[in-house]
């Protein structure tokens, strides 16, 4: 390295070019992040003159300077509640099974490994056509309520749960179920008692990857109805609703002005809740990673 | 598990929890069933009242009109449009950033650039499509290209949606990379190749299939977004291939229709599942692709 001058010249060459290549490559990660910081100084700027204790304790209202986001605040409380209701234990019995009963030689089996994959990668907005025609109208006929939202949104970040909840069990190493057997511990309680508790917050973190991405999607929610102005929290699963990021859709399309540094307002409540969620999730995976 | 020796109540509560578990698993396949039989039920009962060659050749789209045209050809184009924008941006930002992280970064720098595409993994939609329209269309499109660019267009939400898709370019081409075995890199040095050409010539070429499968994988989340093109691109169908203009695509018109509470049994709401049996099967194509191509590069070296 010291002797650059000794370098034959196509060696050169080639040197200054991987240097270039590397500045090249390094540079798209630069491009990214700065869309990043641009994108969250944007909404900053715009949101935070809007952004008071008023802003999150009141209601909605045609007149932007006192406008609030209190019932979407309080309707995605409601719809991340019941969504963890009904994605952890469907989610995490479905992993288990995967992982510790299914015989992967049947072609079921197979079906729902393949079904879970795909799953994952339909677009949300279908996802809301499944709840208009099955959970809103249909069979089931909740009409747009808390619950048909929940169930919605469940449906949609399952995936997520499943494939993290599969990757926590399947992280606990055999010699724990062997140890558990061998002492006369059925299969259940050998899972019950030792493989759970040890993926608790692999799964834990499955979660809550799943609510942040559940708490943002406005798409499944606008298909299944739920884009009405509502004054008020829900009272209960049964209830009307509106939720954040709906809330923050109403205010884009409002052109009127004031009304464009609500959406930025809200935006950023958003943008913490989902720092702090994530937050939590990251500082799970480092407290717990690699225990074995 | 079978020739365990259990007591009779014993082994049917294990036998109970078993069932349990698997009704749990079934209900993937029954989201599956659901999302297909809505969409198929619908979909028949939309052609009919409409003939399937107005629908897939016809160059109009007005479902809601006293006089309508329910040719889907302008919501495809308006959907491929904003999909070959957002590639543009996200395949090269993406695969750069794969290589970077899987061949050039040191552990320390991994550390610091991974939470970057991370955030950007988790940024909600409706915020880029927030971002697109209120500082990238009036900022920075109509500053470099002048008042040509229409308020809602279909490049705004195309580049802002190719940095949504940069995550999943960037972290499935980087595992694929990652994957290559150390043996392959070595031989390539050891024959006196310098890092670039191991990059290019040799991992990035033994990786392959799991590139091509998150590239496809980007696309499909592209062809399925919502939120950013609803907020960011407008709503007109409309047939052109001029990026600065206003366009509709599929999931914007499901999302348009359904805001407005559209009545049960009507056109407008058969139309719905058309469009959306549409955008599922081309999403559902792309992803078989997808796990495909993934499957083949884990046979290789795993």
């Amino acid at each position: 390295m010291s002797a650059a001058a000794a370098i034959p010249a196509p060696r050169r060459r080639e040197r200054t070019k991987g240097r270039a290549f590397r500045w090249l490559l390094l540079s798209t990660i630069v491009v990214s992040g700065a869309l990043l910081v641009t994108l969250l100084a944007d909404v900053a700027i715009d949101g935070t003159t809007s952004l008071s204790w008023d802003f999150l304790t009141s209601a909605p209202s045609f007149d932007p300077r006192i406008a609030g986001l209190y019932p979407a605040l309080m309707g995605t409380v409601w719809l991340m509640g019941g969504c963890v209701l009904f994605i952890v234990p469907v989610g995490v019995a479905t992993a288990v099974y995967l992982e510790e009963y299914a015989d992967a030689r049947r072609w079921w089996n197979r079906l729902i490994e393949i079904n879970v994959q795909n799953l994952a990668a339909v677009p949300s907005i279908v996802y809301g056509i499944l709840g208009l025609a099955f959970i809103v109208r249909g069979p089931l006929s909740l009409g747009p309520v808390v619950l048909a939202g929940s169930l919605t949104l469940g449906l949609l970040v399952l995936p997520v749960v499943i494939i993290t909840a599969r990757e926590a069990i399947r992280a606990v190493p055999p010699s724990i179920r062997e140890g558990s057997l061998a002492l006369g511990a059925t299969q259940w309680q050998t899972i019950w008692r030792q493989v759970l508790p040890s993926s608790v917050p692999g799964i834990a973190t499955g979660v809550i990857l799943a609510l942040s991405r559940a708490i943002g999607e406005t798409a499944p929610l606008i298909v299944i109805g739920a884009a009405g102005y509502v004054a008020f929290a829900p009272s209960g699963p049964d209830s009307a609703f509106t939720a954040v990021p709906m809330q923050i859709y109403l205010w884009i399309s409002e052109s009127r002005t004031g009304f464009a540094e609500l959406a930025a307002a809200g935006i950023l409540v958003l943008m913490a809740v989902l720092l702090l969620m994530n937050g939590v999730a990251i500082w799970l995976r480092n407290k717990y990673e690699g225990k074995w | 598990m079978d020739d365990l020796v259990l007591t009779g109540g014993a082994r049917r509560g294990e036998q109970a929890v078993k069932g349990l578990l698997f009704l749990a698993a079934i209900l993937s396949v029954v989201t599956t069933t659901g999302i297909v039989v809505s969409l198929v039920e619908g979909t028949v009962e939309f052609f009919g009242e409409v003939p399937v060659g107005d629908f897939l050749f016809g160059t109009e789209w007005s479902p809601l009109f006293s006089d309508p045209e329910f040719g889907v050809v302008p919501l495809i184009t308006g959907t491929l449009l904003i999909t070959a924008v957002a590639m543009v941006v996200a395949i090269p930002l993406g695969l750069g950033a794969a290589v970077y992280l899987a061949e050039y970064a040191t552990p320390r720098v991994r550390r610091a650039v991974k939470p970057v595409l991370e955030l950007l993994a988790g940024v909600p939609t409706i915020v880029f499509g927030f971002f697109a329209l209120t500082f990238f269309t009036p900022n920075v499109l109509r500053d470099v290209l002048g008042a040509d660019v229409q308020i809602f267009n279909a490049l705004a939400a195309g580049v802002i949606m190719g940095f949504m898709v940069v995550p999943t370019i960037a972290s499935i081409s980087e595992d694929a990379m990652s994957a290559v075995p150390a043996s392959l890199r070595e031989g390539a040095f050891g024959l006196g190749a310098s890092k670039l050409q191991v990059s290019s010539r040799v991992v990035f070429p033994a990786a392959l299939s799991g590139i091509v499968a998150s590239i496809v994988l980007g696309i499909s989340r592209a062809i399925g977004e919502t939120m950013i093109v609803l907020i960011a691109a407008g709503q007109v169908p409309n047939l052109t291939a001029d990026p600065r203009e206003s366009v509709e695509t599929m999931t914007t018109f499901i999302a348009a229709t359904t805001k407005g509470d559209v009545a049960t049994g009507s056109i407008g709401y058969k139309t719905i599942f058309a469009v959306g049996t549409t955008l599922f099967l081309l999403t559902l194509v792309m992803n078989a692709i997808s796990i495909r191509f993934v499957r083949r590069w884990r046979q290789v070296y795993e």
